[in-house]
């Protein structure tokens, strides 16, 4: 795990503490389990039996308290922990953070950029070092949105919104994946999360802005059956309200397969749909 | 004998082993005198039974509350309840378990004709309380209000289902309950079942109580 | 006529479920070959199928789970070869509507037919045993509850050549096991296959509980009880407080998905978030109910092979039912990323971790078992070890994902599979296999083959340390569950190391099935003649074995901890076993095929319920309230065993006890 950000690099310092707290009673254990069990073989003469060794209140209440202890510090790892990185909490920072709106598809990730009125799909764009403030739906099942290198994940739902803050401190081409099983084509879902230096971030929704292809409830109507796999491309989205359309059903979710013969689900992998006004 | 197992009789220390040799015995299964009767067996049993079955209406008391003001622009609870006719199912179902009380107190007295009778009114009233529901649900059907239509709707039918579905099956195990007792008289197993009988019954209306108060009085005021 | 059923059902054009399922086929019809070639089928009829004894339904349990676990393990093999070879661009061999049932086939069928069944089947055989009785409270009722088990997993294999199986995962998550994502039968298999299972499960948790509050030996209060019988209790107060929210939760779906129903639908107000949470108010307090009683297979055999008492009693009980609490209490971990809030992830990941409390309780005072002791290290011992030491690893990343933030980067990760298979294996299959190799001569009058089962127990242990430790690290490093195919090169050489530990656990596998060979081949060498071979402390080992159908000549006599170990002790003060008891004749439950018939009637009613064909399922309702019918009215439920063979068979006993303690002076009857 390499963390490129400052979410990434928190989750992963509070696994590490929490990790190094535990190691210090699970390794002693491990050796102890493994010395005891040695030394009191049957066939050492050198140790001691002692049949009725059964109770000693003073063991006892070491039993007891080094588990006590050990989660009583960790609880207040995780409470601070989950006060600190709540995902809907915003990166501190000077520079107003950049909004994109999240929508999970059967099987794509669908990428809106409500300032700068473009979309793209299976491609995120993100400008370095500035905070970028997601907004997460699905129009079909539910889906994980994680991009590793970044840090905390969150599920996307239908009919509900999520919330997550990250950040990208360095330039890079980064994975992302949905992390919840959603179906035949959910191997499918992952997408390059490109991080750029301020110019080539503004080139990039230039790029986007004079592209042909167009986002609005008509294509995204057509983005709703089940495809895969789908490349990356971007599109124009003049129309701001399609995230908030999803997010309150009035935009109907994705129609899912078909049934096919013998009771089994036909999920058609045709991509053909989304070519057409995503070249 | 009890000094031979003196030291490793009791080695937690849990100061048990002290009256090793007074044979106090009862049968309450609570370990001095072993196994419990039939009856407190079979009776203990199908209290647990009653409580899993607690667990499972509380699942869906659970999804009722949850999914209550999810009406999707479909009716709502004071749109659709009427209270007077619930109040007319619920004298039903309780004057039903009046009537259970006095089969078992029939039972108890070996009175083929109280039981039979009282079990024949229990059955009664516990179908008049099925077909009052069934109208209902006929009703509000009729007048779109169907578990397809909200989910709301769906949480809605599937608790009051759930225990009319529980009351259709009392009323068939009520049947085969009077048969046995008319065919095999008062033995000790048709007296156990009895029991059992009788404990679901007043499950049911106890449940019911709830259906009664959090569904038709909480959900007609909002 | 025939609902949605046609041929078009069975895969013709797929080569791997045709030639799987004619190989079942062909195995079945041998062993059936068999059994009539011997006239064996009465014999099973009368001794097993209708067998209404703890015992025989204990052991149907395990070979149930064995076979099942068997089937699991060959779709573990299938996902680890799939992973290892699709990368880099391939597809692999199994196409994702292939694999997605191939995964959520290997989950339901490990927890539901593999881990279940085998913890039922040692808690059912060994439970009245300990608390030294007869029987359970309802032993009819326990057979129904067998073969309600045993019709849930026929329909889940069934639908390997007839339909699909689910594709939405072991727990079929709304919406996408609705029926707009999922219009197949596989989530109907699903349904109908767990609910007739949960409805055997549930019967077995009533049924255990109330043995063990109200049926126990004389003397056997609650806290001389065995700590197996402590878990054992815990587990089924578990199973009767949680499976009906299982129940419940799966009904919900079935109305959603046959009646347009919208409880956890995206339209009309369904909510999703709903599903997860009451399948997770079940789907936690499971985890207790399969690790519980492996808890307590690890403690009578860290006792027995230590030589001495259970270290911290009451700790122990303590602690077990700290943990049926707590249990309740913590599920909303599996879905931290849900976006609650920092308050609500908070207070669950605390309380998830306080719940490691009581574990970590339960390792110190194993640990402390030992210390003192005078230890063996058979087969039982082995697993029981490797456990320890694998379980604090698998508790530590457990707690680890309790950390909120930990868990963003975790959760779906490899990381978490790896996590609770280091759990549910080293822990529950651990367990149930040191409690197979430690009651197994109880059971069958036998012992298993020291060396094969080391044989075995070493290639298993080696195959699941390499796994799962490299899906821990190729968890780390991002690689999310259930792909079907990966494109990240980091990951390709753990996924290779995952499939070598899964060559090893092979061996290991085979070596298990060679040991059950050789030691039903030589039996007479392995011979249990006195009935305690391992010199064993609770009362099971103070019968024959394997023990007669009413377990004790005469209901044992309680007079402290450790029940058998005082008799033993006073026997071998004394040197003689005491007088001869006042033999009576014994009243036993009557066989009834009212299990078998149950559970065919409900493989009638699931088969046509996925199916729709609805004259069916009317058809298997009706056969279901007739055999309750018939059941009820039967006059007799009792046959009585006469004195005469009462004192024949138990004089035998106390004959073969006689010898041996004449033998041994040194060493314990």
């Amino acid at each position: 795990m390499a963390p490129e950000g400052p979410i990434a690099s928190a989750d992963l310092a509070i696994l590490l503490n929490a990790l190094a707290i535990m190691l210090v009673i699970v390794v002693p254990t491990i050796l102890a389990t493994l010395g005891v069990a040695w030394w009191y073989r049957a066939g050492n003469a050198r140790a001691h039996y002692r049949p009725d060794f059964a109770y000693s209140g003073r063991v006892e209440l070491i039993v007891w308290s080094i588990p006590i202890m050990v989660i009583l510090f960790l609880g207040g790892v995780i409470w601070i922990g989950s006060h600190d990185l709540d995902p809907g909490r915003p990166i501190p920072s000077r520079q107003p953070p950049l909004e994109v709106q999240v929508v999970s598809l059967d099987w794509a990730w669908l990428f809106i950029y409500p300032e700068q009125q473009v979309a793209s799909l299976n491609a995120l764009a993100l400008p370095v070092g500035v905070p970028v403030h997601l907004r997460l739906t699905s129009a079909s099942v539910m889906n994980s949105f994680f991009v590793p290198r970044l840090g905390s994940q969150i599920y996307a739902m239908n009919g509900m919104e999520t919330q997550l803050s990250l950040r990208a401190d360095r330039a890079g081409q980064f994975y992302g994946q949905s992390a919840q099983f959603s179906g035949d084509g959910f191997s499918d879902m992952h997408f390059a999360v490109q991080a750029l230096p301020g110019v080539g971030f503004a080139q990039w929704v230039k790029a986007a802005q004079a592209s042909q292809s167009i986002l609005d409830d008509r294509s995204f109507a057509d983005l709703g059956g089940q495809h895969r796999p789908i490349e990356p491309s971007t599109m124009r989205a003049p129309q701001g309200t399609l995230f908030d359309a999803i997010v309150a059903q009035h935009i109907a979710p994705a129609p899912g397969p078909q049934l096919g013969p013998g009771g089994r689900a036909q999920s058609t992998p045709s991509s053909s749909g989304v070519q057409n006004h995503a070249g | 004998m009890s000094s031979a197992a003196g030291t490793s009789s009791d080695p937690h220390r849990l100061g048990h082993g002290r009256n090793e040799d007074d044979n106090q015995r009862d049968t309450t299964g609570h370990g001095q005198g072993g196994p419990a009767s039939k009856r407190i067996v079979v009776g203990y049993g199908f209290w647990i039974y009653l409580l899993s079955d607690i667990v499972l209406f509380s699942a869906f008391f659970a999804a009722y509350a949850v999914l209550a003001h999810a009406t999707a622009g479909g009716p709502s609870g004071p749109q659709i309840f009427t209270r007077t006719r619930v109040a007319v199912e619920t004298v039903c179902l309780l004057l039903s378990s009046y009537c259970c009380g006095l089969a078992s107190l029939g039972a108890e007295r070996r009175s083929q004709l109280t039981t039979q009778l009282s079990l024949a009114a229990t059955g009664l009233l516990g179908a008049a309380f099925l077909a009052i529901e069934l109208s209902e649900f006929a009703e509000l059907m009729a007048r779109g209000a169907t578990p397809t239509r909200s989910a709301f709707l769906s949480s809605f039918f599937a608790l009051v289902g759930l225990h009319g579905l529980h009351v259709t099956i009392g009323l068939l195990w009520l049947g085969t309950m009077m048969a046995q007792t008319w065919v095999k008289g008062f033995r000790p197993a048709i007296m156990r079942r009895l029991l059992c009988f009788s404990l679901f019954w007043h499950a049911l209306d106890i449940v019911w109580v709830g259906v009664f108060s959090i569904v038709y009085l909480l959900g007609s005021r909002a | 006529m025939l609902g949605k059923l046609d041929w078009s059902a069975i895969p013709f054009a797929q080569p791997i479920p045709l030639f799987a399922a004619g190989l079942v086929m062909l195995a079945l019809l041998g062993a059936a070959i068999w059994v009539t070639r011997r006239g064996l089928w009465s014999y099973l009829w009368r001794e097993w199928i209708t067998s209404v004894d703890h015992k025989r339904i204990g052991i149907m349990y395990s070979m149930l789970a064995l076979l099942m676990l068997l089937r699991g393990f060959i779709d573990a093999i299938m996902m680890r070869s799939q992973q290892s070879i699709a990368v880099h661009g391939a597809k692999g061999y199994l196409p994702p509507e292939h694999y997605d049932q191939i995964f959520s086939a290997h989950g339901t069928i490990m927890i539901f037919f593999g881990a279940m069944p085998f913890i039922i089947g040692l808690m059912n055989f060994v439970v009245p045993l300990q608390l030294g009785v007869r029987d359970v409270a309802f032993p009819t009722l326990n057979s129904v509850s067998f073969w309600l088990t045993a019709s849930g997993a026929l329909l889940v294999n069934m639908s390997l050549v007839i339909g699909e199986f689910a594709r939405t995962g072991w727990l079929p998550y709304a919406p996408l096991s609705e029926t707009t994502y999922s219009p197949g039968v596989g989530v109907d298999y699903y349904l109908w296959a767990i609910q007739i299972s949960g409805a055997g499960t549930l019967m077995t948790g009533i049924n255990l509980v109330t043995t063990i509050l109200k049926m126990r030996t004389p003397g056997m209060s609650y806290m001389r009880m065995p700590m197996f019988c402590w878990t054992a209790l815990g587990s089924n107060m578990l199973i009767v407080a949680a499976f009906p929210i299982l129940t419940a939760t799966l009904a919900m779906l079935t109305l959603d998905r046959y009646l347009g129903f919208h409880f956890f639908t995206n339209e009309a107000g369904g909510n999703m978030m709903m599903f997860v949470n009451l399948i997770w108010a079940w789907g936690h307090p499971e985890v207790y109910i399969l690790i519980l009683p492996a808890f307590g297979v690890f403690s009578e055999v860290f006792s027995t092979f230590s030589g001495k008492p259970l270290f911290g009693y009451r700790s122990m009980v303590a602690a077990t039912l700290f943990i049926v609490v707590v249990s309740f209490f913590v599920w909303l971990h599996h879905f931290f990323t849900m976006g609650a809030g920092a308050d609500v992830n908070a207070f669950f990941g605390i309380a998830t971790s306080v719940i490691a409390v009581g574990t970590g309780v339960k390792i110190y005072n194993w640990l402390f078992t030992m210390v003192g002791g005078r230890l063996r290290f058979p087969t039982p011992m082995l697993w029981s070890l490797a456990f320890m030491v694998t379980f604090v690893v698998g508790g530590m990343t457990g707690v680890l994902m309790a950390v909120p933030p930990a868990d963003f980067l975790l959760h779906n990760s490899m990381f978490l599979v790896a996590h609770f298979h280091n759990v549910i294996v080293g822990g529950v299959i651990f367990g149930a296999f040191a409690g197979y190799s430690f009651w197994f001569p109880k059971a069958f009058g036998f012992q298993l083959d020291e060396r094969w089962g080391k044989r075995a127990f070493w290639p298993s242990l080696i195959g699941f340390v390499l796994t799962f430790g490299a899906l821990y690290v190729v968890g780390l490093e991002g690689m999310t569950r259930r792909l079907q195919r990966t494109e990240v090169d980091d990951w390709i050489p753990w996924l290779h190391v995952a499939l070598a530990g899964v060559g090893f656990m092979m061996l290991g596998v085979a070596a298990q099935a060679i040991q059950l060979y050789i030691s039903i081949r030589d039996r007479e060498r392995l011979r249990d003649l006195t009935g305690d071979p391992w010199d064993g402390r609770s009362l099971e080992w103070s019968t024959s074995s394997p023990p007669p159908a009413f377990n004790f000549a005469v209901m044992p006599d309680v007079r402290g901890e450790e029940a058998y170990w005082g008799m033993k002790r006073r026997a071998i003060e004394a040197q003689s076993l005491g007088d001869e008891p006042a033999y009576e004749s014994i009243d036993m439950p009557r066989n009834s095929p009212t299990g078998i018939v149950t559970a065919f009637f409900a493989t009638l009613i699931g088969f046509a319920l996925i199916w729709q064909i609805w004259w069916l399922a009317i058809l298997g309702f009706l056969g279901t309230y007739a055999t309750f019918v018939v059941f009820a009215w039967r006059d007799r439920d009792e046959i009585s065993v006469p004195v005469e063979e009462v004192t024949r068979i138990d004089r035998a006993r106390r004959a073969a006890r006689a010898r041996h303690l004449g033998q041994n002076d040194e060493e314990p009857a």
